[in-house]
């Protein structure tokens, strides 16, 4: 068949360009140094996959990818459900609306290194109003050298961070149930229970995998925020995966191993990515 | 022949929407496609329109082949079911938007704007947007865009189904008023059979993606070519009994028999399903070559001045009598019902008609 | 079941309504009887549905009281109210199946297990949906889950009231059909108070024993089928309802005739002096005939004939009387001349109408 229109693929140079520089070619170039080593002076060797060996049979690697799991889980544990409970509660009509939409966007607008300031600030015992009023109520709170203080500190703040995001996507899946649906529930009897799971649940099941496919990744690759407070410290303990990455190529400038560092990272995150979107789709499929 | 569909089919992934088929239609014409939902109604416009590229066949506008032509070089203007409108402009601006595009300058804008507001009853809203209107005005706003372009093929796809039944009926007299006056070719397509009727035009009667027959719609109903067409335009459902032909007597059902007269007897010797519909089986005795049956009551329905009696005879399909006059019949009772042999329509084991109801011929 | 109460019930959306304009619906004083088919038949916006949501309580009227026999529900929510309603998109609990679904408010009011099957099975075979029990309502055809919802209704005994929010709207026209046949034989058989709010006029009129015609917050008129279609109470009634509707021109009555442009016409009944600005006759197209002027006589109005629309069962005759139009209806089998230029009403079924209020006459 003849094409129809060719205008089309003229507005996608220019997109095409761009995705290719800034994200293409340099893709290319992490490849090109985790298959290579070098002994300075812009010598090159092939080394094959002797980085990626080194890199997945590491106990570092093992470590810090402990350390990003249980993070992950955590967050994803404490956000989802805190997210969806905000967005039922949040008001539909009405003043207040618009007043707790603005509320909720509020912590996303924030720059991502100054939200870690805010919380090292926040956290400290002599500037900071978290850290002065639990000095106050004589419960010991120090994140630089406590590693559970540290690891609940990320915590919250990421929750504090990012739950609007769950909570905005969920209220707008919410938003789209007709009334119909709610008026029916009524005259069935439904308890208020009844109602979230036969009702809400469902029709929001789509729009919730959605936000937990966002905040796997973006929790997955968190860097700034808990590295602006913890340093990856106390230790290492704090030490996720992407502040291991940044060590090995910036700090030591290992450039093969950590070249081959970030590929098997990207690797897990699409397996992992892939594997929950077809679980999720897969149940949502033999409901049909 | 001003618009062609050669040998056209359309299958998408492992359903075929459109069976391969071939159509003409004449410049000046309104064609009505009826069918129930899904029987490829909506897929065929598209494919006439150049919205849908075709998986087999050609489409041939005046002589030129335009299969690949992309839908916004051909003269096309299609309505839909929902009212769609550009919300954010005016219904002006809305009506102009088409002429606009044609690069017209802005007094002939002006007065074919007005010239179509005034057809639709649009004038007092001109400066209104389209989510203040009411349904109606809505759907006409969306006329008047599909209109005032001068297309030459104007499609509307279910357009007063959303409006309310007697915003239906008034609009439906519009219709045919319009199109006198363009000379395009109007596609229409519906799925209701008196909405064809009233019409007029020509009627393709589909079922399934295809084409079960196509002509001036009061042939098509009143000479369906086999029994699919038939229950197509049959709003009730067409009633249905065994018959068997043998020499020279038919037997319908289990015991009743009557002679077979003109074109019946040169029937060759075999089982038919016979179809009559609701208004010919009759509460009230017939005389002459008149058919009696005995059947159950299931439910009555009155509608003011016509009666629907539901009936149950034997292990046949449920039937229908559309009666004039006020009949409530109870649930349960036996009644006696009759149909004149001239209004019966034959057809064969394969479906296809083999004798047309001869009253119905001879209307 | 139940008989359902309107006393002096009125409903405004706004908080301090001035005048008649503000109330969606105006004053109703209606007695809903037990058992009962009733449609609620009128266009968009003439307060039906305010009306159905304040008998099953999702709304709260803001005057009057309902009443169920003689308990006062008007400030009852709807959960304690033992109504049943079928909307008009299918509400299905998707991730239940179809069982499950129409077991859901026998649960919810702590029926037993074996309760529950009994009557979900017995209401399934009676809707035809035995077949689908196990599967998830969310596959189903729209006619299969407005089955559903309308199952979900009956499953509970002590019903009080189904009412039905123009139900038959995403449904297929051919499936329409034998869902409305189901709906009445149901309601024959079990004999709840039925209510079913539409726009359709067919729908209304095969569907009730008693029609309610509203028209801008007012009930027009309750009657049967058969009232509605021959003596409308109202030129709006007869407007709206029959396909084409009735055709109404104005008139001057004199005793038992009415003259309508000089031309007289015999009525069935004689009338004293009218009171009203305007005064009309109206006559459905059914009961009018288009002749020759040969075969009229001296009678009827000379028409000029537009169109004739054939729709098989009959043929519809648009003709125009000094710029009015007027509708006939020819029967199947009928014959009308080329020629036919008159239009002869027939006497008993001509109404006199008063400011759109039909007039009653004494017998001549």
């Amino acid at each position: 068949m003849r094409t129809w229109n060719n205008k089309a693929w003229f507005m996608v140079i220019p997109v095409v360009i761009l995705v290719a520089f800034s994200a293409v070619i340099p893709l290319m170039t992490v490849v090109n140094y985790s298959v290579q080593d070098t002994f300075g002076n812009n010598q090159f060797f092939w080394a094959g996959l002797e980085w990626f060996n080194e890199i997945v049979n590491s106990e570092r690697f093992h470590d810090a990818l402990g350390r990003q799991f249980l993070f992950t889980f955590l967050i994803l544990a404490i956000e989802m459900p805190l997210g969806v409970f905000i967005a039922l509660h949040m008001p539909t009509k009405g003043w207040g609306r618009p007043a707790s939409l603005v509320l909720m966007s509020l912590p996303l607008l924030i720059p991502w290194n100054v939200v870690g300031t805010i919380w090292q600030i926040f956290g400290r015992s002599d500037i900071g109003l978290l850290g002065h009023v639990l000095q106050l109520l004589g419960i010991e709170y120090n994140y630089t050298q406590n590693t559970l203080d540290a690891w609940m500190t990320i915590i919250v703040m990421d929750v504090w961070h990012w739950t609007s995001l769950v909570a905005l996507l969920a209220y707008a899946g919410l938003q789209s149930i007709p009334q119909a649906y709610y008026q029916a529930a009524r005259i069935d009897g439904a308890s208020h229970w009844a109602v979230f799971r036969y009702i809400q649940l469902p029709k929001m099941s789509s729009v919730l995998l959605i936000a937990f496919l966002l905040r796997f990744m973006d929790s997955f690759m968190i860097y700034t925020e808990p590295f602006v407070v913890t340093g990856g410290g106390p230790g290492n303990s704090t030490t996720l995966l992407s502040i291991d990455l940044v060590k090995m190529a910036i700090g030591q400038f290992d450039l093969g191993p950590a070249a081959a560092f970030s590929l098997v990272y990207f690797l897990i995150i699409l397996l992992l990515s892939w594997v929950f979107y077809t679980v999720m789709t897969n149940i949502e499929k033999q409901g049909d | 022949m001003a618009l062609q569909l050669e040998n056209i089919s359309k299958v998408a992934g492992r359903e075929t929407h459109i069976h391969p088929m071939d159509l003409s239609l004449e410049a000046g014409t309104l064609n009505v496609l009826l069918g129930p939902t899904l029987s490829g109604k909506t897929s065929l416009m598209r494919l006439m329109a150049g919205l849908d590229k075709p998986t087999t066949g050609r489409v041939i506008w005046r002589g030129n082949d335009v299969t690949g032509v992309p839908v916004q070089r051909r003269n096309v203007a299609m309505v839909y079911q929902q009212f769609i409108n550009y919300p954010s402009m005016s219904v002006y601006e809305n009506i102009a938007s088409p002429l606009r595009l044609q690069g017209l300058d802005k007094a002939s804008i002006d007065s074919k704007v007005h010239e179509i507001a005034e057809l639709m009853k649009l004038e007092p809203m001109l400066m209104r947007k389209p989510l203040e209107l009411s349904g109606g005005q809505q759907q006409r706003c969306a006329l008047a865009r599909a209109l005032v372009k001068g297309a030459d093929l104007v499609l509307l796809d279910e357009p007063l189904a959303n409006l309310d039944y007697k915003l239906r009926e008034e609009m439906r007299v519009e219709i045919p008023r319009f199109f006198i006056e363009s000379g395009a070719i109007f596609v229409y397509a519906t799925t209701e059979p008196s909405e064809a009727l009233l019409l007029g035009g020509n009627t393709a009667a589909m079922w399934e993606g295809r084409i079960t027959q196509f002509g001036p719609t009061l042939e098509v109903y009143r000479e369906p070519v086999s029994a699919t067409t038939a229950q197509v335009f049959s709003d009730p459902p067409m009633n249905f009994v065994n018959v068997t032909k043998a020499g020279d007597s038919l037997l319908f059902g289990a015991d009743q028999s009557v002679r077979a007269t003109g074109d019946l007897l040169a029937l060759p010797d075999d089982r038919y399903m016979a179809g009559f519909r609701p208004n010919h089986l009759c509460l009230t005795p017939l005389g002459g070559n008149a058919l009696k049956f005995t059947a159950e009551v299931t439910v009555t329905e009155i509608t003011g001045s016509e009666s629907f009696v539901h009936l149950q005879h034997a292990d046949d399909a449920p039937w229908v009598s559309l009666t004039h006059g006020v009949h409530e019949l109870p649930i349960g009772q036996t009644a006696e019902v009759f149909v004149d042999v001239r209004n019966i329509y034959f057809f064969n084991a394969k479906e296809e008609l083999v004798a047309a109801a001869v009253a119905a011929k001879a209307a | 079941m139940a008989a359902i109460h309107l006393k002096q019930l009125a409903h405004s959306y706004l908080p301090h309504p001035a005048g008649p304009r503000d109330y969606a619906l105006k004053r109703i004083d209606h007695v809903w009887e037990d058992g009962r088919a009733y449609a609620l038949l009128g266009p968009s916006g003439c307060g039906k549905t305010t009306l159905l949501n304040i008998i099953s309580g999702l709304l709260q009227p803001s005057e009057g009281q309902v009443c169920f026999d003689e308990e006062d529900v008007t400030n009852l929510p709807t959960e304690l109210r033992r109504i049943a309603q079928v909307f008009q998109f299918p509400v299905v609990y998707d991730t239940m199946s179809v069982y499950d679904n129409l077991a859901f408010p026998l649960r919810n009011h702590g029926h037993s297990e074996s309760v529950v099957r009994e009557r979900v099975l017995r209401i399934a075979k009676m809707l035809d949906l035995s077949a689908v029990l196990k599967q998830k309502a969310r596959g189903l055809t729209a006619d299969a889950k407005q089955t559903i919802s309308l199952g979900r209704g009956l499953v509970r005994e002590n019903v009080a009231a189904i009412l039905f929010d123009e139900p038959l709207t995403v449904i297929d026209p051919h499936l329409k059909h034998k869902l409305r046949m189901q709906l009445k034989r149901l309601h024959r058989q079990f004999n709840h108070t039925m209510i079913y709010v539409t726009h359709d006029q067919t729908e209304a009129l095969s569907f009730a024993d008693r029609v309610v015609v509203m028209y801008d917050g007012d009930v027009v008129q309750m009657g049967t089928p058969q009232e509605l279609f021959e003596r409308p109470a109202h030129t709006f009634v007869g407007y709206f309802i029959g396909s084409p509707g009735m055709n109404v021109l104005d008139a001057r009555i004199e005793g038992n005739l009415a003259y309508v442009d000089g031309r007289s016409i015999p009525l069935a009944q004689g009338y004293d002096a009218i009171a009203g600005e305007t005064v009309e006759i109206g006559v459905r197209p059914e009961f009018a005939r288009l002749v020759r002027k040969e075969d009229a006589g001296e009678q009827g109005l000379p028409v000029t004939v537009k169109r004739i629309e054939d729709i098989g069962r009959f043929k519809i005759a648009r003709t125009e009387f000094f710029g009015r139009e007027l509708n006939v209806v020819i029967p199947e089998g009928t014959a009308v001349s080329d020629r036919a230029n008159r239009v002869l009403f027939d006497a008993q079924h001509v109404n006199v109408y008063a400011d759109g209020w039909i007039v009653e006459g004494e017998a001549a």
